[in-house]
């Protein structure tokens, strides 16, 4: 039962583990409306596959996934279209869902890639392209938006911007965003919730909160200043197999 | 010149045409011809059966060819063999078990070539009268599944993720393409039903810019393609299959003149 009306997206200690092997594990996390919630961590974290549990994308998980409602955006972290598939941007805004024309061109327009309508989605660069995904996603005035690593291949500034939009929808719409970001200046300043992942949940809680966890400095080094540059990945345990934890 | 077979060869052939069209360019999307020639193989076994228990072919080729996709299904499930491994274990063998069969039938006189390449002097009021109730009902089947099946053929996850069922997509248009199957064999025949779906789809992916547009192509290239194939096999006496699919292959390579001048345009 939904009992609180504003919650969206519930996990309860949900992992999934295909061929013996866990891909992320334990994660207890919830989107509400209005709020944005950021998954950070190193790659092969499991941010992307905690995503696609929160959408409901896998039959078989562990653990609980509960999702209230069925207006869902979706930017996926990697899509490749096929030469054989003819599709222009236009179609490709009417995938899920029919839409006016105002609407597809007023989230074109916010997105600035309306002067690509009629192009051919193999035709576009990588940062276009991008924009079409995040355009498609916002235009169906979702209720839930899931963003894999939106602003990829996107130029500096049209990033800002992007970022800028994205905190905009949310509290225009009203809608609970689920964010994966690799840009952590971002995730620090615009997002109510981050959460930590390194195949598990290694903290998580209001920016400032996660920004003082000593897992997060562990993770990410210590110095917030120099928080873009170092990835580099330090632990009070060791991972083994099956995401299995060994305290040092 | 206009025979009566003739006739009805023209309206059963116009009836295939304009429900291979749409099908086969989710064929080629889909990368499913391996499949949709697995599924005409397995339909020899059906014809078989129809002739044993004196049964509608139609209806029996659809039959048999459901139970292989679904036999297909949960081979993908219990082995770790590549999908084209299994789909070449079930063409070949359910035509080797089909071809064994018919040796048994001693008493049946069967016109193999005509099973397999087609045959228009074979077709019936009553072949017709199934082509217009099956193609249409196939049709606006696929036009009430489109948005599920066309979002997951451009992502899986995607059409998932935003609620559209993509699974149920995907099984009612294996249950299409059996019947497809079912109403064109006696027409094209079960080695040729392939390149009716994609010869003409291949041919419209080279002029077209939106998926909408290759439909109607598509559409369009099976017609004139079943037109050209059945004056031919009237005037030359060829074999009617054979003939509709070189017309197609015809269309297709006058499409590459097109694809070569927008890639020169490009350049």
């Amino acid at each position: 039962m939904n009992l609180n009306q504003n919650i969206l997206v519930k996990l309860k200690q949900a992992g999934l583990r295909i061929n013996n092997k866990w891909l992320v594990k334990d994660v207890s996390l919830q989107i509400e409306k209005g709020k944005i919630v950021t998954l950070i961590g190193p790659n092969g974290s499991g941010k992307s596959t905690t995503a696609k549990i929160a959408l409901g994308i896998y039959k078989k998980i562990n653990g609980e996934a509960k999702k209230y409602t069925t207006k869902v955006g979706y930017v996926p972290q990697k899509i490749s279209i096929d030469w054989t598939l003819p599709l222009r941007v236009s179609d490709f805004m009417v995938l899920t869902e029919n839409l006016k024309e105002e609407a597809i061109n007023d989230a074109l327009s916010l997105t600035g890639v309306i002067h690509l309508k009629d192009k051919n989605l193999g035709d576009l660069s990588g940062g276009e392209f991008q924009r079409v995904l995040l355009a498609r996603a916002i235009s169906k005035k979702p209720e839930l938006l899931v963003l894999d690593e939106p602003v990829q291949g996107v130029d500096f500034t049209g990033e800002i911007a992007l970022y800028e939009l994205i905190k905009k929808i949310s509290d225009e719409l009203n809608c609970g965003i689920l964010l994966i970001s690799h840009d952590l200046h971002t995730v620090m300043s615009a997002t109510d919730h981050v959460v930590c992942l390194n195949g598990h949940v290694c903290c998580s809680g209001s920016p400032i909160e996660v920004a003082k966890n000593n897992e997060y400095k562990a993770l990410f080094g210590e110095q917030a200043s120099q928080i873009l540059s170092r990835y580099e990945h330090r632990h009070d345990h060791i991972h083994t197999n099956e995401g299995k934890i060994k305290k040092n | 010149m206009l025979d009566d077979f003739f006739i009805r060869a023209l309206i059963a052939g116009l009836g295939i045409a304009i429900v291979t069209g749409p099908l086969g360019c989710f064929v080629i999307w889909r990368r499913l011809s391996y499949f949709g020639d697995t599924l005409a193989h397995s339909a020899l076994l059906g014809v078989t059966l129809a002739y044993t228990l004196e049964f509608n072919i139609a209806v029996s080729v659809f039959i048999i060819s459901s139970l292989i996709a679904l036999i297909l299904i949960d081979l993908q499930k219990r082995t770790n063999l590549p999908g084209d491994a299994l789909l070449g274990l079930l063409a070949h063998s359910s035509l080797a078990v089909g071809l064994v069969v018919i040796g048994f039938l001693t008493f049946i006189r069967f016109d193999i070539m005509g099973l397999l390449f087609g045959d228009i002097l074979a077709v019936t009021t009553d072949d017709i009268f199934i082509i217009w109730i099956g193609g249409p009902l196939i049709l606006i089947i696929l036009k009430l599944i489109w948005k599920p099946l066309f979002a997951s053929t451009v992502n899986y996850e995607l059409a998932e993720a935003e609620g559209l069922n993509p699974d149920r997509a995907k099984a009612i248009f294996t249950i299409l393409m059996a019947g497809i199957i079912a109403i064109s064999i006696k027409m094209v025949g079960l080695l040729l039903i392939t390149g009716m779906l994609i010869i003409p789809a291949a041919m419209a992916r080279n002029i077209s810019s939106s998926p909408q547009m290759m439909v109607i192509y598509s559409v369009i290239g099976g017609l004139l393609s079943v037109i050209l194939g059945l004056l031919t096999s009237l005037e030359f006496n060829t074999a009617s299959g054979p003939s509709i699919i070189a017309a197609a292959l015809l269309l297709f390579i006058l499409s590459l003149l097109k694809i070569k001048q927008s890639i020169k345009l490009k350049n």
